[in-house]
């Protein structure tokens, strides 16, 4: 068949009108790249002047030198906050919260996670909406009937739970509860429905399932839960603002703003190298679990 | 229908044993088993969340002192005060301005990484992503460091082109511009991700249809990638709207509501009243103004979610 | 080791009845097929053996003991499914030996066990890997594996091989047969692929609606089907089945196919048919390979006639010819050499000794 065919291969017809494929697409990628630095300087600074101001002494801030640059670099402020017992309460009263509260919310938001994608049951798809809707509440709206319940149950009980650091742990799993169960169903429905079955044929209990298969196989997705619902008790500001006073009672970013800021006088290089000790734990987390960090933030809307 | 083998003898000449009453009640006890280990669950919701929010409404109808019943005087009473309308004000502008620039620049930075080799995206997906990491507490001090009146390195920055110096936290209207570019600071990196989850799933040969059917750059734009990120666009905004409507960690520290009010919203005004105030009652009228909106993005949301359930 | 029994089993969902009493009697070591279409009922009725579904209403009855309401780990069954269905985060061995694992059973007991398993399907080298290095007929050998640890009463096998591809699905059928003429374990198995049903089978049960059509060995079905559903579901290109009646002519039965065409009922089979109403709507069921090219001679039984193709396809071995006949789309399998091609007329032989004839109304073969 070719043969009967002549094709003239020797000229087909070249338009010049149009640009070369690839010159075009070295442009787009080198504006790409363009835009790209503008938007990381744009989300680097602030972490970047918090570094350059923990290097600095007062003296150096106070000078009319360049802000953007150490010239005499020092540690003194890190060693002034590291063996500051102050400090260092703040730092453990933080530690501790947010290992309780991720412990907390995990015992809490797994097992019911597994009961309401699998072990369907009078109510549990309202009850599935309910913790979805929870997760909307924001803590603005709870805190002013929170600390109000708190104080009467003080006074009612003679429990006093305000200005506790621990009263935290209560009311932390309000945060992270609703969050991370949702996206546990999410991981537990994405588990097919034989594995479960294979197991039940094995002989497994409904909690030998969630055990040993449920919580290896979605990993990833409980990996992701804590990372989000450390991060979350790491940063919560509001609560322990409304609840917490005493110095000793305090967690780090309260801690930080109530006692490094003392009136109008900011020493602003131990504010900042402490909001940088302060953002250290998530951002080395996140700097080692990226790919789980990830992908808790955007399960909730795509899964479930 | 024919030719059923039913061999009525052979069953009856080994009489089956009967085993009763294992699969019905384990059926009755796997609801038992499940609902057991939801109450903690549901005992936290309630207690804690659902319970709150309705003496929340119990708290606005009493007076200063929680003695007396005063039905809806506190709310009467704030409808009458200018702050509160600036607060009002503040807050909508506010939500509205920062949801607006977050989504606009979220997206295109996602294009933008999207854009680049897939080697190199991972990294610069990990250096836009540190705003959302850091606690906003913490990164809020470096930006009320940056805005500070006398030594700002912004107006450092400025005064080498001969410009400012600006009174960032100082004059309203600045004020209000400042506490709105942290939080799209904040913020953008959260839309930029969901954007790019969502650009990621649209499937290449949508776009190598188009372009065999002739669409441009924006045409495709227009009618392939939107359409199929329509529903997580609505999904991260409202979201958003929620969590900037309700802010209170970058105004509080930032601006502490100053100058002169001026940049206080909801939750941040209803902290000076209620808790700094010790005026419970009020302040706990004042965050329950956020209550419609909240609802209304709250409703979109969920019929968003469940429209994905079922599509998927 | 054990019989089962199916008494009048049925499963409704809410106001669909899945299954509309199933009744049937499969003796120890038996392998049985259910085979059907998608939606027949035959995987709610494995899954009704193994426990997963309750049954609404009738008995199961595994070694002697009714376990309607026993849960599945107590019924003393094993299963395999059709995505296999392995625990990813375990190894191979892991995998096989869970369900002793967790009945306590000892450890050099259960080493034992799975190691003999292992051999029986040669997958020993592969022990120590997980699910996601394997290949898909690997995994469906560890499947297995987990099945034939277990010692089980019943195997029950729920469309195991449509996720492979079709050369590997043939070499695992031969395997499962292997290991059930080791083991002689009562086996149910469920698919939708007729091929895998015949040559699997001791005995296949053909299921269509929730009801069971026909039981029978794989021959008893293909030369003797019951219903035309059988008929036309068994075989492959299926039976032809033409519209026809009966008729007398010069004192011989023969059947009319059309206005112009009729063929003289065989002896052997007119006995048979002589009984039924002239006027009776009836179908000719004839399968391709008795629709041949006419050879000089035709054999007693054998009726000769022009058809006008209008598809062929050449298969290599013989080709397929496709014929309009009497409005009815008709297949046939003739030689290589017959000269067949689109559009030509070939004299085509008819092998009426192995018709059936079923009557429209009831669906029955005749």
């Amino acid at each position: 068949m070719a043969s009967t065919l002549t094709i003239d291969k020797a000229a087909p017809r070249r338009n010049p009108g149009y640009g070369s494929m690839s010159r075009d697409r070295a442009w787009a990628l080198k504006w790409s790249y363009f835009f790209l630095t503008i938007f990381a300087i744009f989300s680097l600074v602030p972490p970047l002047y918090m570094l350059v101001t923990s290097l600095k002494s007062s003296q150096e801030i106070s000078a009319a030198t360049n802000p953007w640059w150490v010239f005499h670099p020092t540690l003194s402020n890190y060693i002034q906050l590291l063996t500051s017992n102050q400090f260092l309460t703040f730092f453990f009263n933080s530690a501790m919260v947010s290992i309780f509260v991720v412990t907390i919310t995990m015992l809490i938001s797994v097992p019911a996670a597994f009961a309401l994608a699998r072990m369907r049951f009078w109510g549990s798809a309202t009850l599935a909406t309910g913790v979805f809707l929870t997760y909307l509440i924001p803590d603005t709206l709870l805190f002013i009937p929170l600390f109000k319940m708190f104080a009467t149950f003080g006074d009612w009980s003679g429990i006093q739970l305000i200005n506790r650091w621990y009263v935290l742990l209560i009311i932390y799993p309000t945060l992270t509860v609703p969050f991370c169960t949702w996206i546990m169903i999410g991981y537990f429905a994405s588990i097919p429905k034989e594995l479960d079955e294979a197991a039940i044929i094995d002989g497994a209990s409904w909690f030998q399932t969630l055990t040993r298969i449920f919580i290896p196989v979605a990993l990833p997705g409980i990996i992701a839960a804590t990372i989000f619902a450390f991060t979350v008790s790491w940063a919560q500001f509001l609560y322990p603002l409304v609840f917490t006073t005493s110095v000793d009672q305090l967690v780090l970013p309260v801690g930080i703003i109530t006692t490094l800021i003392k009136g109008d006088v900011f020493n602003w290089g131990q504010i900042m190298t402490g909001a940088l000790l302060g953002a250290a734990p998530p951002l080395i987390i996140y700097a080692f679990l990226m790919d789980y960090y990830i992908a808790g933030l955007t399960a909730g809307a795509t899964k479930g | 229908m024919v030719d059923i083998p039913y061999q009525p003898g052979r069953v009856a000449a080994a009489p089956a044993r009967r085993r009763r009453g294992g699969l019905a009640t384990m059926m009755k006890r796997k609801s038992m088993v499940a609902f057991l280990m939801t109450l903690p669950l549901i005992v936290l919701i309630g207690v804690l969340v659902v319970y709150p929010a309705f003496y929340a409404v119990h708290l606005a109808t009493l007076n200063k002192s929680m003695q007396r019943f005063v039905g809806l005087a506190n709310f009467q009473f704030l409808l009458k005060r200018d702050t509160f309308w600036l607060v009002v004000q503040q807050s909508c502008i506010f939500a509205i301005t920062a949801v607006v620039f977050k989504a606009l620049l979220g997206f295109i930075v996602a294009h933008f990484v999207h854009n680049v080799p897939a080697k190199g995206q991972r990294k610069w997906r990990g250096m836009l992503l540190v705003p959302w990491v850091i606690p906003p507490a913490m990164s809020t001090l470096a930006w009320l460091w940056l805005f500070d009146p006398s030594y700002s390195a912004f107006n450092y920055t400025l005064g080498l082109f001969g410009a400012g110096p600006i009174p960032w936290t100082g004059d309203a209207a600045w004020a209000r511009f400042s506490v709105i570019l942290v939080n799209i600071w904040y913020g953008a990196p959260f839309f930029m991700i969901m954007y790019l989850a969502a650009l990621k799933s649209v499937p290449d040969q949508l776009y190598e249809a188009a372009s065999i059917d002739g669409a441009n750059w924006w045409q495709k734009l227009w009618y392939v990638t939107l359409p199929m990120m329509r529903n997580i666009i609505a999904i991260t905004t409202l979201f958003s709207l929620i969590v900037t409507f309700a802010n209170f960690d970058i105004v509080r520290i930032l601006t502490a509501g100053g100058p002169l009010d001026h940049t206080h919203i909801f939750a941040t005004w209803a902290f000076k009243i209620g808790i700094e105030g010790s005026d419970i009652p009020l302040g706990a009228s004042v965050s329950l103004f956020m209550v419609p909106i909240l609802a209304v993005a709250a409703i979109f949301i969920l019929r968003d979610v469940h429209k994905r359930g079922n599509e998927s | 080791m054990a019989e089962v029994n199916l008494r009048k089993v049925v499963k409704r969902y809410d106001d669909v009845e899945a299954v509309r009493g199933i009744d049937l009697d499969i003796p120890d070591k038996e392998f049985v097929v259910f085979v059907g279409p998608s939606g027949c009922g035959k995987s709610t009725t494995l899954r009704m053996i193994a426990g997963l579904e309750d049954i609404s209403d009738g008995d199961i009855v595994i070694g002697g003991d009714v376990v309607n309401d026993v849960p599945p780990k107590d019924r003393d069954i094993a299963m395999v499914f059709q995505n296999y269905a392995l625990y990813p985060h375990m190894t191979v061995a892991e995998n096989m030996s869970f369900g002793l694992r967790l009945k306590k059973y000892p450890k050099a007991e259960i080493k034992q066990r799975v190691d003999e398993a292992a051999r029986m399907l040669d997958i020993t080298d592969l022990i120590n890997r997980k699910p996601k290095q394997l290949s898909g007929g690997q995994r469906q050998r560890v499947a297995m594996g987990r099945a034939i640890v277990r010692n089980p009463k019943v195997f029950l096998f729920d469309e195991p091989l449509s996720n492979l591809d079709a050369q590997l699905r043939v070499q695992m059928r031969f395997e499962i047969k292997r290991v059930h003429q080791k083991v002689r374990t009562t086996t149910v198995y469920v698919t939708h692929d007729q091929v895998e049903a015949m040559t699997l089978a001791d005995r296949v049960v053909v299921m269509n609606n929730g009801r069971i059509e026909q039981v029978g060995t794989p021959n008893e079905l293909y030369h003797r089907p019951a219903t035309r559903f059988v008929a036309g579901f068994i075989g492959s290109p299926s039976m032809n089945f033409i519209p026809c009646t009966l008729e007398d002519a010069a004192g011989r039965l023969q059947i009319r196919l059309s206005d112009t065409l009729a063929m003289p009922v065989p002896d052997q089979k007119a006995a048979h048919y002589r009984g039924i109403a002239r006027d009776k709507k009836l179908q000719l069921g004839i399968r391709p390979e008795h629709i041949t090219d006419a050879k000089a001679t035709l054999e007693p039984g054998v009726s000769a006639f022009d058809a006008l193709l209008d598809v062929t396809e050449p298969m290599g071995m013989e080709t397929l010819i496709y014929f309009n006949l009497n409005g009815s789309e008709v297949c046939g399998r003739v030689s290589p050499n017959a000269g067949a091609r689109d559009g030509g007329v070939l004299r085509l032989a008819v092998d009426l000794n192995n018709m059936h004839l079923i009557d429209e109304g009831t669906g029955l073969v005749i």
